[in-house]
């Protein structure tokens, strides 16, 4: 019993550099990012999985950050909105269609809306159906996603400032 | 002039917040940074006896707990809600009775589940009733609006007339839930006060902090540079200002408090409950003799904070007879406060439902009756409208809408399952302006430093204020720079009651276009630290106007009930405005768009309720409590008029942030009426009121 752990070496590589911590086993990825990496990016809206606002990607797929422990994701691959882009000083496409579409106001939910938006594309790509994908859909083709497609897969990230349309037409544009 | 106001200008943040790089108030690390969690009482009314924090000391990471025996003393506040740790007495449910300070997030969270505490519990009383005994009008509502109004004689005009319509609404209490939770990082320096804070006015904060430390203020330094939204629900300092203070001052180290989200409800007010009682008495052309709006709602029992529902009344339609009156119980809830537009929002979602019932009753179209019941002036205060364009919104949003031609049945579109309709509602909200001061400095590298302390929560503030020092100068937007959020800079008011792009803006454009009359007389090249205007707005922004000051708009909507599944899905909502001189086309049109989206969730998703059981409100996350989703919004448009009014500031503007939200509830409502047949009173109109609705009216 004198021998519990509380605290385990984990790595991850985060925005493709591997980053070794001694993590505590209570902590999650977005408290990870946020207090030992200062990748700010990630917001905590609910610190519950209510609101997206810490939504990055973990191997390519989103994932609400606040609920995985980030001692349970040794060897993963995360991406964060400060890592979407790559090495590249020009922004992604998803940043650049938020910001020509103003599809943002207090910015708070702004970085999980486009890691979601990116983790849509992906999935929609990979054939995954939403809810509102028609049941005779090919199996396994990638869903075109028209404005429907997008506003539900969306729905796990909540904007207070009501900035919905607009971030629609940014994904759509994106898409085009 | 170069012609920046009005102009699609991009956010000059933008790019910080789409790359994750805008710090918000949680997210500025310092070496020794510590954490803290709140314990929250787990009584509706009582007193603390005992707090038992052996458990949570022992625990690794945990540096200290406060309760009332060890906090340091505070100063008396204005604010009762911030007198913090003070005392053993327990106000609410929720109220805040100790705060653990650790070395993480998860030792602090940790050490707070493991204190103990101890209550005297007493008998609660959380439960408002229109008859409830403890109902009394007071002196002023929210805003210094006199409580009761009353005009010739409404009862007996309402009595003597033709049609009427007497009905009862009721808005459930409703939730700001910025996204950003309220939060605080809090530092010490040499007997100085550095704190980042989520807030809408710094200044506030400030002064708050100054009486509550005993402090001078020019040793207390205040930063919101970026704020995740706000509306209404951080006006003024919070309880995570004043614990972080605390917390850091008895550890010395740095400290940060992020109020965890279902503490929120609880803690940093709430739109109050509103009970109406809407008599409209009309002759059998629709002119009203008589308006009675009764408003009953709740307050804290630490202090008296009355939702101003029944104002908007006061402004919207000529009645010779009326009486506009707010009564308030004190009950053991929590504090209520600002929600987006408090007041106009509940208000005009009952006056206007009970609009729409009164065309019913007279078989009139309801945009006609609201033209027919256009005043020449004010009809409370008979002062003259300095601008007021509702007749020409009406129409506007009538003829963008298609609503010519509108068959008036209700219940009678089908398809398959759903029954559609359309509804209609008028909108207001106050002109409202402040004093402000602002500095212009003319830079020897050709730029322009623009210095003002207000705060953008989203709003797009710094962009917009730019846009108004640019004209003033005479120069392009891009040579204007800009400093908001710091209470650093010349002081200005807060971001609220859709006054800050008036109050700063006036100032922005005194300083600059001061500064422009300097620099014309300027010869030779500027000194290196450069030429500094500074203008201050006291006496021009805060002088009484002998006009009536109001934005006016209509709101369309279009539904499609569900009669199977009792669901309420908007098609359409639009939106148009007159609201004065608009500065940015890009930025007004997504916080009008944000207004609507607020009204959408009034209307059919948010609603919350107090558990009389335990004191509670019982929708206190994310998870129960259901503001508006991308699925829920399909079309929202937003136009305006090009409003021109001369008596309301150098801009012509007038504030945009709140208008949205109003007069959306009731359009929705009344498409669901016009859709179903069916007039559903309570908000929000949630399947299971709906399917009761239908099967009472179906059956």
């Amino acid at each position: 019993m004198g021998n519990l752990q509380h605290h385990s070496p984990t790595t991850l590589r985060v925005n493709g550099k591997p980053r070794t911590l001694t993590v505590d086993h209570r902590r999650v990825l977005l408290d990870l990012l946020r207090e030992d990496l200062d990748l700010t990016g990630a917001k905590k809206g609910c610190d519950h999985g209510q609101c997206g606002a810490c939504t990055v990607l973990v191997d390519g797929r989103r994932v609400n950050s606040c609920l995985l422990f980030a001692v349970a994701l040794d060897g993963c691959e995360v991406t964060t909105v400060e890592g979407l882009s790559g090495d590249g000083e020009e922004p992604h496409p998803l940043q650049r269609a938020f910001l020509e579409r103003d599809a943002f106001q207090c910015g708070y939910c702004t970085p999980g809306q486009i890691c979601s938006a990116a983790g849509v594309l992906a999935e929609a790509a990979a054939g995954h159906p939403s809810h509102v994908t028609a049941p005779a859909a090919p199996s396994g083709e990638p869903v075109p996603l028209d404005r429907e497609e997008i506003r539900e897969r969306l729905s796990g990230n909540l904007c207070r400032c009501g900035a919905y349309p607009r971030i629609a037409e940014a994904v759509e544009d994106v898409i085009s | 002039m170069t012609g920046s106001v009005g102009a699609p200008a991009e956010r000059r943040e933008g790019r910080e917040k789409v790359g994750g790089t805008a710090r918000y108030a949680a997210e500025f690390h310092s070496p020794g940074r510590a954490q803290a969690w709140p314990v929250p009482s787990t009584v509706a009314r009582g007193r603390v006896t005992g707090v038992d924090t052996a458990a949570a000391l022992e625990m690794p990471g945990v540096l200290t707990v406060l309760t009332h025996e060890n906090a340091p003393r505070l100063a008396e506040p204005d604010d009762p809600t911030l007198v913090l740790l003070q005392d053993a007495r327990v106000p609410h449910r929720g109220w805040f009775v100790a705060l653990v300070v650790a070395e993480t997030l998860e030792a602090a969270r940790a050490g707070a589940a493991a204190v103990r505490v101890a209550y005297d519990a007493e008998e609660h009383d959380v439960t408002l009733t229109a008859s409830h005994p403890g109902v009394y009008v007071p002196e002023d509502a929210n805003g210094g609006h006199p409580a009761l109004r009353e005009q010739g004689d409404p009862d007996g005009a309402f009595g003597s007339s033709a049609a009427r319509v007497d009905v009862a609404y009721r808005v459930p209490p409703l939730h700001n839930h910025p996204m950003e939770p309220h939060t605080s990082t809090a530092r010490w320096e040499d007997g100085r006060l550095i704190l980042h804070t989520s807030s809408q006015g710094t200044g506030a904060v400030r002064a708050a902090l100054a009486g509550l430390f005993g402090l001078p203020e020019e040793r207390i330094v205040v930063t919101a540079e970026h704020v995740g939204g706000g509306f209404g629900s951080k006006g003024t300092p919070r309880p995570d200002v004043v614990l972080a203070a605390m917390a850091a001052h008895e550890t010395g180290r740095p400290v940060t408090v992020a109020l965890p989200r279902r503490c929120l409800p609880a803690v940093v007010g709430h739109r109050a409950p509103t009970l109406h009682r809407l008599r409209l008495g009309a002759d059998t052309d629709g002119r009203l003799a008589s308006l009675v709006h009764e408003v009953t709602t709740h307050t804290s029992r630490i202090k008296e904070f009355v939702e101003q529902a029944a104002v908007p009344a006061r402004v919207m339609y000529a009645a010779p007879n009326s009486r506009t009156v707010h009564r308030v119980a004190a009950l053991d809830v929590p504090s209520p406060s600002w929600m987006r537009a408090p007041g106009e929002a509940p208000g005009m979602y009952a006056l206007e439902s009970a609009m729409d019932e009164l065309a019913t009753e007279l078989g009139m179209d309801p945009v006609e009756l609201r033209i027919r019941n256009e005043p020449g002036v004010e009809p409370d205060s008979g002062r003259p409208f300095s601008s007021r364009h509702l007749v020409e919104c009406l129409r506007e949003g009538a003829r963008r809408f298609g609503w010519a031609g509108r068959d008036p049945r209700p219940g009678v579109r089908r398809e398959g399952p759903l029954l559609l309709g359309t509804g209609v509602s008028a909108a207001t909200y106050p002109v409202m302006v402040g004093p402000s001061t602002a500095t212009a400095r003319a830079l020897p590298d050709g730029s322009f430093l623009v210095r003002i302390n207000a705060t953008d929560i989203g709003t797009g503030a710094r962009t917009v204020l730019a846009q108004v020092g640019a004209d003033a100068l005479g120069v392009p937007l891009e040579r204007v720079l800009i400093e908001v959020g710091s209470t650093e800079l010349p002081s200005a008011p807060l971001a609220g009651g859709s006054s800050g792009t008036a109050s700063w803006g006036w100032a922005v454009h005194e300083a600059c276009a001061g500064l422009a009359g300097r620099l014309a007389g300027h010869a030779g090249p500027l000194p290196a630290q450069g030429l500094e205007v500074r203008a201050d707005t006291t006496g021009a922004a805060d002088s009484e106007s002998e006009f009536a000051r109001h934005a006016f708009g209509a709101h369309f909507a279009e539904v499609a009930v569900d009669t199977v599944t009792g669901e309420v899905r908007v098609g359409r909502l639009l939106g148009v405005y007159a609201a004065g001189r608009i500065l940015n086309a890009r930025t007004a049109r997504s916080q009008f768009v944000g207004g609507m989206t607020m009204g959408l969730g009034m209307a059919l998703t948010e609603g919350s309720t107090m558990d009389a059981a335990f004191g509670d409100f019982t929708e206190s996350d994310l998870a129960s409590y259901h503001v508006p989703v991308h699925a829920d919004v399909a079309g929202i448009e937003a136009h305006w008029l090009d409003e021109e009014d001369s008596r309301l500031n150098p801009m012509g503007s007038k504030g945009i942030g709140e208008i949205g939200i109003v007069g959306t509830a009731a359009a929705i409502g009344n498409a669901v009426h016009h859709a179903t047949g069916v007039r559903l009173r309570e908000l929000p109109l949630t399947p299971d009121r709906v399917l009761t609705g239908l099967l009472d009216r179906w059956t």
